[in-house]
């Protein structure tokens, strides 16, 4: 019973409502306090566990996550009951930033890097030894970086691998737009998955798949009814969904609880192009009536 | 389009590269590291010019401005270099290491009609500035005391050396976090008059401060206290809060949200009732042309990048406000070195610094 798309075209799609994991880490963008008693609470994988059962329960079974040491928890138990989770679906979101900004702080720039790769492999010997990077080492790069990350998700169900924002948003602020392509094809190649791109700045990120030649790109935005960190403005993220040919995929629908539910979702509904919602919830109140404003207004 | 130079490409100077990099009225000409890959990287793929030599950039490139984030023992002579040849500058906090030299490169910059600005990004964040806006209005009356706190996980073990575990290179809590929380006391309340009470404590650092504790005195019998630790893993990242308590009521504020609580004697402010008022980012937030990380990194390039064009935009952390700051963590250096006052027995110095140094120190007072 998962919210799909009406019609039968469209198995390549995804759900039309995701799960998103912002409350299990203490992220919560209107308040810390707020962050801090879901970070007490999410602190067990069980209480994460039992908010995603409400959502399987409530026909939510994408779920959209960081690569957060504590999702190798939730992996486990899905491959443990298949039955139980026969659909459910994880989206991976790398990397789980954190750990590297935290590495670069207490390393620097190259010593994070060295510890992110396998001790004995070509490229460490070649980092420590100083030589320079030629194209095949940046994507080797790339390749060990993102087999790093998925190796927790071995088993399960990863149709898409997202960029996660801040490293999608670097790249094309430094007008880096290889490394995009780079992304895509190892998703591709290797897990079969579609590669999708999280950013703050969608009007400006299209144009650069573009470039890259990524077709058809899957790319996650805020998206709200008050263009809540939606850079670049409310008027050309309307031009982008009317006429880039992407795959829209919505988060901060609520603008972090700035608008009243019912009113957020039937207006992301009524923008064009929108292929899902991304939404956290840790109630299963909440998800229910997330879900029953879905059904009512995603046509 | 202003022509710009990008210093130093670790982590500040890298994503600084970005937001600047996506500036519509900005051209980023030549960027400068002394690391070999990070150069070879970004020539290869995103076509900017790279430069191994700061000097060799200057000699080889027009530039209207530079943007300098390299370790902060640097920025004194590379921002005097730039200076002299009538650049703006942005630099990153702190500006130097001793607020003298900070002082000469503000009167400099002042004496060439130069726009500088340094990287205190907190004056750009929606809360911090509606802080700023109500005490403005007077809306909590007379301010008697002000709180300051950064926390988060930045040394969580003995291990680990940058140039942040290093005092000499302007590493450690002082200047990379305490900086922050002392630069927005000094936006709230001006120039302390003193210092007291300051503890520069080691949590894990073998070289610098992990913590930092202190009370700045105001005039007008204002108060403050700066309350820092850089070594706390219960926090995701760092957070940084203010509390203003004033004789109409009270301010508190972090990146997200900002809850006042006033007294029926406070003025009457638009939008504010009496009793508690929240006002959360979403609401506090000015859309960004580009966004990388939060707001107000982006909005501060912006800031430096209007001032070039109209130099009548009011100044926001300029050099001379920078400096202040510098002065400040200075005055708490002497303070923490000189110890504190004691009721009795024999004098006991905090826990400054790790055991052998200390050793090294009572044996040289002795």
């Amino acid at each position: 019973m998962t919210i799909e798309h009406p019609g039968t075209t469209t198995a390549n799609r995804l759900d039309r409502v995701i799960f998103g994991d912002n409350q299990f880490f203490g992220v919560n963008h209107m308040s810390e306090e707020r962050a801090r008693a879901q970070a007490m609470r999410f602190q067990d994988a069980d209480a994460i566990m039992a908010v995603l059962d409400d959502a399987v329960d409530s026909g939510v079974t994408t779920f959209m996550c960081t690569t957060h040491d504590r999702i190798a928890e939730i992996t486990d138990r899905v491959r443990a009951q298949p039955d139980r989770y026969a659909h459910f679906t994880f989206l991976p979101c790398m990397p789980y930033a954190h750990k590297y900004a935290d590495a670069v702080t207490e390393h620097g720039m190259l010593g994070a890097l060295r510890r992110f790769l396998p001790e004995e492999g070509a490229m460490n010997a070649m980092v420590r030894g100083g030589r320079s990077l030629a194209t095949k080492d940046i994507e080797g790069l790339v390749t060990l970086l993102i087999d790093a990350e998925m190796a927790m998700f071995r088993g399960t169900r990863t149709p898409v691998i997202w960029l996660q924002n801040v490293v999608t948003d670097l790249l094309l602020g430094l007008g880096f737009v290889d490394a995009f392509a780079m992304f895509a094809e190892h998703a591709r190649s290797r897990y079969h998955a579609e590669p999708g791109f999280i950013t703050m700045n969608l009007p400006m990120l299209l144009p650069a798949l573009d470039r890259a030649g990524v077709a058809n790109p899957l790319v996650c935005a805020n998206i709200n009814k008050i263009g809540f960190r939606m850079s670049g403005g409310m008027d050309s993220y309307r031009d982008a969904l009317e006429q880039r040919p992407f795959r829209a995929v919505a988060m901060s629908v609520f603008a972090s609880g700035a608008i009243p539910a019912g009113e957020a979702i039937e207006w992301i509904f009524a923008q064009p192009n929108i292929e899902s919602i991304v939404f956290g919830a840790s109630s299963k109140r909440h998800i229910a009536e997330t879900v029953a404003l879905v059904r009512e207004h995603a046509v | 389009m202003i022509r710009v130079g990008v210093v130093g490409l670790g982590k500040m100077g890298l994503s600084h590269l970005a937001m600047i990099n996506a500036h519509p009225e900005v051209s980023v000409e030549a960027v400068v590291d002394s690391t070999g890959y990070i150069l070879d990287v970004l020539g290869k793929y995103t076509g900017l010019v790279t430069f191994g030599d700061y000097e060799r950039m200057l000699e080889a490139v027009e530039l209207d401005a530079v943007l300098i984030a390299t370790p902060t023992r640097f920025h004194g002579p590379m921002v005097r270099t730039a200076l002299e040849r009538g650049l703006h500058v942005f630099c990153e906090k702190p500006l130097c290491l001793t607020s003298a030299e900070s002082a000469e490169l503000a009167s400099l910059a002042t004496e060439r009609g130069l726009v500088t600005q340094v990287g205190y990004h907190n004056r750009f964040v929606g809360a911090f500035r509606e802080v700023r806006r109500l005490l403005d209005l007077g809306a909590v009356g007379r301010v008697t005391h002000l709180h300051a706190e950064a926390y988060g996980p930045v040394v969580l073990r003995p291990k680990g050396s940058t140039w942040r575990t290093q005092r000499t290179e302007g590493g450690g809590a002082l200047y990379d976090y305490a900086a922050h929380p002392i630069d927005l006391l000094t936006w709230y309340a001006g120039a302390p008059v003193g210092v007291g009470g300051t503890v520069l404590g080691s949590v894990f650092s073998a070289d610098t401060e992990d913590e930092v504790f202190s009370t700045l005195f105001f005039e007008d019998a204002v108060s403050a206290q700066v309350s820092v630790n850089w070594s706390d893993e219960s926090f995701r990242k760092m957070t940084t809060r203010i509390t203003v308590i004033g004789t109409a009521g009270r301010i508190q504020a972090d990146r997200q949200e900002v809850q006042t609580y006033l007294r029926a004697t406070a003025p009457p402010i638009d939008g504010y009732d009496t009793g508690w008022n929240v006002r959360y980012t979403t609401e506090l937030t000015e859309p960004v042309w580009y966004y990388l990380r939060g707001e107000e990194y982006s909005a501060q390039l912006d800031h430096f990048i209007r001032r070039i064009y109209e130099p009548d935009v009011e100044a926001a952390n300029d050099f001379a406000s920078a400096m202040l700051t510098d002065r400040i963590i200075e005055m708490m250096t002497a303070d923490a070195a000189a110890g504190p006052s004691v009721t009795s027995g024999a004098f006991a110095p905090a826990p400054a610094v790790p055991a052998k140094r200390r050793r090294q120190l009572l044996r040289r007072r002795a």
